[in-house]
């Protein structure tokens, strides 16, 4: 199959990958990047795993293909954390307990982390409506929307 | 000197310590089976399955596929003669002569891309005779029901498992105690149900995924997520005519297992696709469609209880049959139908009782082992019987619980006593947590409001002799590692097991760390991660290999220092002397060992300390009457409760609150242990409200996320409660057992019993869809 080149900036790194046309982002990621961080769990959109940002929104990395990113801005799970500290939200889910088995963790993290881009304050509804299409078959989900709400409280309180 | 009082408030041991796992986790770091890189060389696998319930196989074709370009290998049944099941040997890894569910698989491809993998599948012919199938468990015992296994008698099969040759029963297991005909005449109230539960599945958000590689030599090498690595490395090994120390598994963190990835479910075909293609590793991932159609399933249960009690609510019968539709074959059927008829009368003293319990062979996908391991699918029953007895004979239906539970001492269904248990406890709390008794007004005018309460009971289910191994290895800065076999599913085992270690040897828990990935070439023996069974088996295997490494430390330096090792100690990583007061931190002493004085050379060394733990107290059971000395090794207890609101309008259910209490004897790391209550909770929930495969003619009817509705965000409900209850088994590590599968057993029939009491209806069984809720209030009037 054809390849095509396309760049892309990754976690702030710029990338140049030769991907084939029928190619996802998941894929890529996982595949010519090395970046497992992102996780295939359904690969038809409907588990939220795979969420990764694009240009800033949250997407289900599965159902974009990679050709379609060229140019695009890109942050996996890999690339939440600063260099010696953890993202907010990576840091409260830790400790609400909000990690099981941790396969859904990332796409999780992606999603509370763009919402809270967008919505410093959110309700208890909004953050359930955030993460409505991320699935978890081992916490219950208590901890992980406690978690969305310790680090909205953390970074407000940081200012 | 040190008091034991400030050693014990440096243990480890019944503290919230940070997982172990957590960060690599949140970090993107973590890795998984998938997540294993093999290079531009990994070939890729995909299964030609079957598209009928039942058929005959005429004839396989694969010239076609075989010519494909990019086709490294395809195999099918023809190459692999042998057998393979954990309890009972019924399946050949490809079908050799005949397919028995939509999906057994029937050929295997493996090619330089998935997508050439996938086209050649179409290029395999397959001519198949169809069969009448056998889509019903209790139907399936019928003289008439055509016999999907017709060389029952043949197969290899455990000890204690009773197949009926010439039948589809692969299991009977019955219970007969005391006088059930007789006692139905002295009851005040008896009632009598039939509930139907449907298949549903484990859904971990990780699918399936094995990749193996043979070598020229013949050694196998397999990576796989796996709860059973040390089974598969004995199963597969079996079936493919190989040594066991010629079979490796490699197994990383698991995606969420529930059961699912226990045994052999789909690694064995990866195997024998890669004898095909040695030097090559192949994988196969199954597809999220490939999961809801093949992996294991929570069998269906077709079950009838008949209970009657005196009239001050004493419990005096139980007559129970149980159907378990086992489906195509029994990788664990088999022993989830012994273990429901060995635990029938559910929590309770019941001196006459009478139980038979099947397990069916259907023409539906295979019935693995799921969280509850069979406790779910009879406690939904049995626990709503109970709610109706109580009322039919004008109880409380607490205060009837409360009366008929378990207490230590109390007689067991199969003649044995029952260990001390704080089910009482958990009554107690649960009942009280949701305020039991007191109805508050439902939120708007369209809702009624309902409370239920659930009691359970449950052992870990295994054969008698389920082993555990550990050790423990000292660095040279002092640091521990601990080698285990038990598998880290997200159940949080791994910190559970560094805790455990770093108290048993007196350093802390941020000095240990866990062996890992499971491999069985340097991993320690592990039966497997099933059962709830790691804290408490593979726990005490910890805990005899720390004592060991402490042993081998406190005797060198006892030597060193001219002491006794008993007025030694190790604490906070210090050997400390509680009678001359001396000190050493071990990373002086632990690898290099210590210099005897005048250069007259050293003792110690490198520490190594080892462990194992086996149970060897549980006894057969007579086959006839289900009676014996021991039955199991230990039962874990407790209580749910719910309150609800059912609306009117359209028959859903808001599950308001919900209540866990369970008796887990020593809570190692409580936070998990809630963590474990509380995500039972709502797996639970979401069995009871949502989940069904929907099988119609022997098809999955809902093989995706939108089809297959698990519990969401949206669905959680905004109050939960646990407590813990330690009643300290005896022969546990500081007293604990099990909790993982525990927490979703109560769950179904703590709901049933809440829309009840809020409505007034009872279904056959789950899921208490709003459709249906609305169809049973339609029909008894509550609405219309």
């Amino acid at each position: 199959m054809t390849l095509h080149e396309i760049h892309v900036t990754v976690n702030d790194e710029p990338e140049q990958v030769a991907v084939p046309a029928n190619m996802t982002l998941m894929r890529m990621l996982r595949e010519k990047l090395a970046l497992t961080g992102t996780k295939n769990g359904c690969s038809a959109g409907e588990c939220g795993a795979c969420t990764v940002l694009l240009n800033g929104e949250p997407v289900n990395s599965c159902m974009v293909l990679a050709v379609e990113c060229d140019g695009a801005r890109i942050v996996t799970v890999e690339g939440l954390a600063g260099e010696d500290r953890l993202a907010p939200v990576q840091e409260t889910i830790l400790r609400a307990g909000g990690v099981q088995c941790g396969f859904c963790t990332p796409g999780i993290l992606i999603s509370a982390h763009a919402l809270l881009e967008r919505n410093p304050t959110p309700s208890d509804d909004e953050i359930r409506e955030a993460l409505v299409g991320n699935l978890c078959r081992c916490t219950g989900y208590l901890p992980i929307l406690e978690s969305v709400r310790e680090a909205a409280r953390m970074q407000s309180a940081a200012g | 000197m040190k008091s034991a009082g400030t050693k014990s408030s440096a243990s480890p041991v019944g503290e919230d310590v940070p997982r172990i796992d957590a960060r690599q986790k949140v970090t993107g770091a973590a890795i998984f089976a998938d997540d294993i890189q093999f290079g531009d060389s990994l070939l890729h696998a995909r299964i030609k399955r079957s598209p009928h319930p039942h058929a005959l196989v005429r004839k396989i074709d694969t010239t076609r596929a075989r010519a494909l370009p990019g086709v490294k290998a395809v195999v099918t049944g023809e190459d692999f003669p042998r057998h393979i099941g954990l309890y009972l040997q019924d399946r050949y890894i490809f079908c050799r002569d005949r397919v028995r569910y939509v999906g057994d698989p029937v050929a295997g491809v493996a090619a330089t891309t998935p997508e050439i993998a996938q086209k050649a599948l179409d290029l395999i012919e397959v001519d198949y005779e169809v069969l009448e199938p056998v889509l019903d468990p209790e139907l399936g015992t019928h003289a008439e029901a055509a016999i999907l296994h017709p060389d029952l008698g043949q197969y290899v099969v455990a000890g204690f498992i009773f197949p009926k040759p010439g039948t589809n029963i692969s299991n009977h297991f019955k219970i007969r105690k005391g006088d059930v005909v007789g006692a139905w005449g002295r009851c005040a109230a008896i009632v009598e149900h039939r509930y139907r539960i449907p298949h549903i599945q484990h859904v971990p958000i990780e699918p399936h995924v094995a990749v193996a590689r043979v070598e020229p030599s013949g050694e196998i090498t397999l990576w796989g997520s796996s709860q059973s690595p040390f089974a598969q490395r004995n199963l597969i090994a079996q079936s493919m005519g190989i040594s066991q120390s010629q079979m490796r598994v490699v197994a990383p963190l698991v995606g969420g297992g529930f059961g699912s990835k226990a045994g052999v479910s789909m690694e064995a075909l990866v195997v024998a696709i890669a004898t095909k293609v040695p030097g090559r590793s192949v994988k196969l991932l199954l597809t999220r469609e490939e999961e809801f159609y093949t992996a294991f399933v929570r069998q269906g249960l077709v079950s009838h209880f008949k209970m009657g009690c005196d009239a001050k609510g004493r419990l005096l019968a139980m007559e129970n049959v149980f159907y378990w539709d086992g489906g195509a074959y029994t990788e664990y059927g088999v022993n989830v139908t012994r273990a429901a008829g060995y635990s029938s009368s559910g929590p309770y003293e019941v001196p006459n009782i009478k139980t038979d319990s099947y397990c069916v062979y259907t023409n539906h996908p295979v019935g693995g082992p799921m969280r509850g391991f069979g406790m779910p699918e009879m406690h939904a029953g049995l626990e709503q019987c109970i709610d109706e007895l109580a009322l039919k004979v004008g109880m409380d239906a607490v205060e009837f619980r409360r009366i008929n539970c378990l207490k230590a001492g109390s007689p067991l269904p199969t003649g044995s006593k029952m260990h001390p248990t704080g089910l009482p406890v958990c009554i107690d709390k649960a009942a009280d947590a949701i305020g039991w008794g007191k109805k508050p007004a439902a939120s708007a005018p369209n809702k009624r409001r309902g409370k239920g309460l659930a009691l359970m009971w449950k052992a870990p289910a295994m054969p008698p002799n389920a082993g555990s191994s550990a050790w423990v290895e000292l660095a040279e800065d002092g640091t521990v590692t601990v080698g285990v076999g038990g598998q880290e599913i997200g159940q949080g085992v791994f910190t559970v097991a560094a805790q455990m270690a770093a108290a048993a040897l007196g350093v802390p828990y941020e000095s240990v760390r866990i062996a890992s990935p499971v491999d069985t070439r340097y991993s320690p023996y592990e039966w497997q991660t099933v059962a709830s069974r790691l804290t408490w088996s593979m726990g005490n295997a910890i805990v005899n290999a720390a004592r060991d490494a402490k042993r081998q430390i406190l005797g060198t330096v006892g030597e060193a220092w001219e002491e006794t090792p008993e007025d030694l100690d190790i604490v906070n990583g210090v050997v400390i002397s509680y009678k001359t007061e001396k000190e050493i931190p071990l990373k002086n002493l632990a690898v290099y060992g210590l210099p005897k004085p005048n250069d007259q050379g050293w003792r110690g060394g490198p520490v190594i300390g080892r462990g194992a733990f086996m149970p060897t107290y549980v006894t057969g059971l007579d086959p006839e009457t289900g009676q014996g000395e021991r039955s199991v090794v230990h039962f874990t207890t407790g209580a749910q409760a719910v309150e609800l609101e059912v609306d009117l309008d359209t028959g859903r259910i808001e599950i308001l609150r919900g209540v866990s209490a369970f008796d887990v004897g020593k809570a190692i790391n409580p936070a998990q242990v809630k963590a474990q209550m509380e995500g039972g909770f709502v797996q639970g929930m979401s069995s009871a409200l949502f989940e069904s495969l929907n099988l119609k003619d022997g098809v999955v009817r809902s093989p995706s996320f939108v089809d297959y509705r698990i519990a969401t965000t949206a669905d959680a409900p905004r109050d939960l409660q646990s407590f813990i209850v330690e009643e300290a088994q005896d022969d546990g590590p500081w007293g604990a057992r099990g909790i993982g599968e525990h927490s979703m057993v109560p769950t179904i029939p703590a709901i049933a019993n809440a829309i009840y009491d809020a409505v007034g209806v009872r279904l056959e069984g789950p899921p208490f869809t709003a459709e249906k809720v609305y169809l049973a209030m339609l029909e008894a009037g509550v609405v219309k």
